[in-house]
């Protein structure tokens, strides 16, 4: 079964846009009336969606038009690599972080989309591909980066712990499986708590999207509640599968931590 | 010899730690002594493998320690670090920890006696007992292990004066009752004295002197008091 596509679509033109922009001019003002700082940053956030999200938006006009299988993997190839770079820098109490991440980011997304299309819910055409596969990958990268930071602060404040269990005969991994089961906890409980809350206190994105573009709302619904359900699994293989990998980046082959606690 | 230690080097974060130290520990009970910093507690996580030497070699009863199981040199040479560093869960818990990774029958009760503990501790919550209790679980369960060596880094620094001869009657006790080497690492000469056989004093990462305690702390006491003269 495919998801039918939006009967209309709403055209939107770059004047409707930049009147958006008025909403922020009150958070620059915001900012500035109570000194927090954030208006620089406010306006390079504008400026880098705006150029990202245009640029994107002619790579998958072309993409669409291409028709072509080898693109859409290009181009999700090309997220995860992003991906893994961008959460490198948040994991950085991690050794050598960078090959877990792209590992569990590769994995979770050709997992996830391969189901998909396996079970017929996508036909494996750019069109499905390319949007499930962009949310897959950032919804997998930010639960990833968030179990492996928290993994290397534990592994860090807790290094007394995980060495006097080594030296009762543990293995590294079972020294720090107490650990592991926080940072997976870490990862997926935002994804997790509002997928609890969807529908009562928030309207996700695609959902919201579809009914804009004047979708019947049953398939907007429908449709939301597979990526929903696809993203819960996503996310955890990415965090399960970059703290698995990751966590023996902490300890020689010997067993011993890398960064043994101070004396 | 049960520990041997030859042109040992090792250094942490680009600062030399132990320099081309070499020492015989013998069976029965050695002291490393030396003040705050010297490099004693490393030199004690080199004889277990928590640590490997950058240079030189360690040596377990005639084989070098690269060549062996790190887990079951860990389990047989059994290292109770300065401070208490319990798992979560119950006292029965932390002392059935290393046991049932090795796959060994254990008997809690007489793991608690022979550390000095009141078997009666067994199901407490280890996080709720004092100080000086915790460092006696982690005792505990090291000997669950029924390690042939006790490797103890400052076992009674963190102790009040009663809990300190409770550990080392403990420690004492255990000797008498088992056939365990220990080798303890201390700044306190005074209970290297009460507690071992042999010593090793080190200083700023090198062996100052070593052999049986009476000659070695005497020779020193002598020193010092000519130092100060």
């Amino acid at each position: 079964m495919s998801i039918p596509l939006a009967a209309s679509s709403i055209n939107v033109t770059l004047g409707e846009v930049a009147a958006a922009l008025a909403l922020v001019a009150v958070a620059a003002i915001a900012s500035r009336v109570w000194n927090a700082g954030l208006e620089e940053d406010i306006g390079i956030a504008v400026a880098r969606s705006f150029i990202q999200l245009t640029a994107i938006g002619y790579v998958i006009t072309v993409i669409f038009d291409e028709d072509s299988f080898a693109l859409v993997v290009g181009l999700i190839s090309v997220m995860v690599v992003f991906g893994a770079f961008t959460a490198r820098h948040r994991a950085k109490d991690v050794p050598d972080s960078f090959w877990p991440l792209l590992a569990s980011l590769a994995v979770a997304a050709a997992a996830t989309l391969g189901l998909v299309v396996a079970l017929g819910i996508f036909d494996p055409t750019p069109r499905y591909l390319v949007p499930v596969g962009g949310m897959v990958v950032g919804n997998s990268m930010t639960a990833a980066a968030v179990a492996l930071n928290r993994l290397g602060e534990d592994v860090h404040d807790q290094s007394r712990r995980i060495e006097a269990t080594l030296a009762l005969g543990a293995t590294s991994s079972q020294a720090v499986t107490p650990l592991v089961r926080r940072s997976l906890r870490s990862g997926m409980i935002t994804l997790v708590d509002s997928t609890k809350t969807t529908g009562l206190i928030f309207f996700p994105g695609t959902m919201v999207g579809m009914l804009l573009a004047g979708a019947d709302p049953t398939d907007a619904v429908r449709l939301q509640l597979i990526l929903l359900y696809v993203l819960l699994g996503a996310v955890s293989i990415a965090a399960l599968m970059a703290i698995t990998l990751a966590r023996r980046n902490f300890f020689t082959p010997a067993h011993q931590l890398r960064e043994p606690p101070e004396p | 010899m049960l520990f041997e230690l030859d042109q040992v080097t090792y250094s942490r974060a680009g600062a030399v730690v132990l320099r081309d130290v070499t020492v015989r520990l013998p069976v029965g009970a050695s002291s490393v002594v030396g003040p705050s910093g010297s490099g004693k507690s490393t030199l004690l996580r080199l004889l277990n493998r928590l640590a490997d030497p950058d240079a030189g070699r360690v040596v377990y009863e005639g084989k070098d320690v690269r060549e062996l199981d790190p887990l079951v040199l860990r389990r047989e040479v059994s290292l109770v670090p300065q401070l208490p560093a319990l798992i979560d869960g119950t006292v029965h818990d932390n002392v059935a920890y290393g046991p049932r990774l090795a796959g060994h029958s254990f008997d809690t009760r007489s793991c608690l006696e022979l550390a000095g503990l009141d078997p009666a501790f067994a199901g407490r919550d280890a996080f709720k007992l004092s100080v000086g209790e915790q460092q006696r679980v982690m005792l505990a369960r090291a000997i669950a292990l029924e390690p042939r060596v006790l490797l103890l880094d400052e076992p009674t620094s963190a102790l009040d004066e009663a809990a300190r001869e409770a550990v080392e009657g403990t420690l004492r006790r255990l000797r008498a009752r088992t056939a365990i080497s220990i080798v303890l690492v201390t700044h306190d000469v005074e209970q290297a004295r009460r507690l071992a056989e042999f010593v090793v004093r080190i200083d700023a990462g090198r062996v100052v002197a070593q052999g049986p305690i009476a000659e070695v702390l005497e020779d020193s006491e002598v020193a010092l008091a000519e130092d100060a003269t």
